[in-house]
């Protein structure tokens, strides 16, 4: 098991949520100070080295607009990160290929990132939250196929060496393709896709990419994992790596448990603090009608927004996983077991107020306790034994999806 | 009473639905962002003078986007089909909202099959600057100013609280189809002003005097750039005069038409 240390890199410093209607899309700027940002970029930047150091792998991301994520343009710091660090994988998940006007522009950046880290790059593609869509002016219908058309586009750039192509779809025109510098990995960089469903799992699986599922949980994680497996397994008649799948949950370890939970409630903050205004979680067109229209039942009722999840309803999803070393690594071999296996855990280590040192507390307990024995578990990670194991785990209860877990999971 | 026909025209490339009630002549009613409008009163009292002829945008009211569909463009060359189709012969084109910008595009093309063009709150164009919101982002506002700006009288509104779910489907649907149509540019085509000298029809522009989407001095400025076009304020009406104030909306028409 790979584990991927990541932070969104929120600014926290904010008025009361009563005193605004968003903290995405609308939130005025003049409410982040910009020697704070200055402290707290540094902050996550040196979270990120300590990563590197204790042998973490490294995750990144970007949003727009918005107070809970200051990094609008993720490449910029896995650049510093490239050259400040010396081991770690370099994932950024991902690029928001759907929003990006330019393919190009992002295959030159992947490129440049990678061959700067010498070869240290995987590079992500996301269609991106709700939310993005009104900071990127971008229409979302068919934001799938506007995705896998710059992906197309993209791995081409990276992979032919022989001067100018050209590239006339229905959504990106580039005449004259033919980037410097190249990719340092050959014949290009993993690359990761994040899945919501069965449906986007099966696209994912068709081209062997890395699939990411972010905080379904139990409710969702089987389906989206098997949608992943079957889709392997139809499209190359052979058993996908345990490697091609990850998953994404907050993480916090503890001396105690007492501690531990403490620490996990600060991580809340990602969820607790996501108050969006209804008109940019429900843009037209990214969500299929019924979606939509289940959204505006809930807005018209009350404000819908924000939820206010608990910690033991999102242990209990499988959301968190929180505790001592032995209860986090139990919880999270209860998972890998019940979701059929999964070679890469994005551990989401860092939230809202939580501290540098509250930080690297649990990073050092995670990788001296844990660490090693979810190595050990996936070193013995076996097809035909996890079948049989996963068959013998009856399905849990779906229990209520919110709108907000459904929005994460992209 | 003339009975409402619904039927699916078969035009290359799409089955379009529509909808013809009445007799006299023709009027082509090209409806807005809300959907169809042949549910409302004023519907039928149109019908009783004229062959009312409204055709569905693909998308809108549980019909599907053609997936060879990009934009509004792809609307106008389906309705110039549509024209030849029904064999429209001085007829009255008439456009809600983004249905007004569409008439105004087919306009710009070719008025022959017209005898007069009514535009009621139409987008289309944009008469301010880079830096001026002429036309409200109705899909960046909050649902209850959504609202304040399309009514004058927001309690008339449609309550979503009490729609069947598959009411508020088709809601949620027509919302996609609407941003699909008019995204980008935000529900105007830049280079329309410069074609609006081709319209050679009488053209009235009707407009509710509360509208906070597209306002009067928009519809103003939309109306100074159509040759001889003139255009009429109702009070106490929103975005919608035909739905807030629909006799009056009607005189207007009527008094148009027959003039």
């Amino acid at each position: 098991m790979r584990t991927w240390f990541f932070t969104e890199n929120a600014y926290p410093y904010l008025p009361d949520a009563d005193s605004y209607e968003s903290i995405r899309v609308n939130l005025p700027n003049r409410h982040f100070d910009p020697d704070s940002g200055a402290d707290l970029y540094h902050m996550y930047l040196d979270m990120w080295c300590a990563a590197d150091e204790m042998g973490l792998e490294i995750m990144n991301n970007e949003h727009h607009q918005t107070a809970t994520c200051m990094v609008p343009a993720a490449p910029i710091l896995l650049g510093i990160l490239a050259r400040e660090t010396k081991k770690a994988r370099l994932l950024i998940l991902g690029n928001p290929v759907a929003n990006r006007k330019q393919p190009i522009r992002v295959a030159e950046e992947m490129a440049l990132i990678d061959v700067l880290s010498r070869g240290r790059l995987e590079c992500g593609f996301v269609r991106g939250v709700p939310y993005e869509v009104a900071p990127a002016n971008a229409f979302p219908y068919r934001g799938t196929e506007k995705l896998w058309e710059a992906h197309d586009l993209i791995m081409k750039a990276w992979t032919h060496h022989d001067g100018p192509f050209s590239f006339e779809g229905r959504w990106f025109h580039a005449r004259q393709v033919n980037i410097w510098p190249r990719p340092y990995q050959q014949p290009h960089p993993p690359v990761w896709v994040t899945m919501g469903s069965a449906n986007s799992a099966v696209q994912v699986a068709e081209r062997k990419h890395t699939g990411a599922v972010f905080l379904a949980g139990y409710p969702n994680i089987r389906n989206i994992f098997d949608g992943y497996r079957q889709g392997y397994l139809d499209n190359h008649r052979e058993e996908s790596p345990l490697d091609r799948m990850a998953y994404c949950a907050l993480i916090y370890v503890g001396e105690t448990e007492k501690a531990a939970l403490e620490g996990a409630n600060k991580l809340l903050w990602y969820m607790t603090s996501n108050k969006v205004a209804p008109q940019f979680s429900n843009p037209p067109g990214y969500h299929p009608p019924s979606t939509a229209a289940n959204i505006m039942r809930g807005t018209h009722s009350s404000s819908g927004l924000p939820l206010v999840p608990k910690l033991d309803e999102q242990m209990a999803r499988g959301n968190v996983f929180a505790g001592t070393p032995d209860q986090v690594f139990q919880q999270i071999k209860s998972l890998w077991e019940y979701s059929g296996g999964f070679g890469n855990l994005l551990m989401m280590g860092q939230a809202g107020f939580m501290t540098f040192d509250e930080t690297l507390k649990s990073m050092k307990l995670f990788t001296e306790e844990v660490y090693p024995r979810l190595k050990e578990l996936t070193a013995s990670y076996d097809p035909g034994a996890m079948k049989e194991l996963r068959a013998s785990l009856p399905d849990v209860q779906a229990v209520d999806i919110s709108n907000m877990a459904n929005e994460f999971v992209r | 009473m003339t009975t409402i026909d619904r039927s699916t025209l078969t035009l290359p490339g799409v089955d379009l639905q529509i909808v013809r009630k009445g007799s006299g002549p023709q009027v082509l009613l090209l409806h807005g962002g809300g959907g169809p409008v042949d549910h409302l009163p004023f519907f039928d009292r149109l019908a009783k003078h004229y062959e009312v002829m409204q055709p569905v945008h693909p998308g809108f009211a549980g019909t599907a986007i053609p997936e060879h569909f990009d934009n509004l463009q792809d609307l106008i060359f389906l309705y110039l089909d549509l024209i030849d189709s029904l064999d429209l012969n001085d007829a009255i084109l008439m456009g809600f909202s983004m249905g007004g910008w569409a008439a105004a595009e087919i306009a710009v093309m070719n008025t022959q099959r017209f005898s007069k063009m009514v535009l009621v709150d139409s987008v289309g164009v944009k008469p301010g600057g880079p830096f001026d919101r002429d036309i409200a982002d109705v899909f960046a506002l909050p649902p209850a100013e959504q609202l304040r700006v399309a009514w004058h009288d927001p309690s008339k509104a449609p309550d979503t609280a009490t729609m069947t779910d598959d009411e508020l489907q088709t809601l949620a649907a027509d919302r996609i189809a609407l941003g699909f149509y008019t995204w980008e540019p935000y529900m105007h085509n830049p280079k329309l002003p410069g074609r609006l000298h081709r319209i050679d029809i009488p053209t009235l522009l009707i407009w509710g005097e509360s509208d906070g989407i597209v306002t009067p001095r928009y519809g103003r400025a939309f109306c100074d750039m159509i040759p001889g076009a003139r255009m009429v304020v109702i009070p106490k009406a929103g975005h919608s005069p035909h739905l807030e104030q629909p006799e009056e909306f009607l005189k207007h028409f009527l008094e148009f038409a027959a003039s």
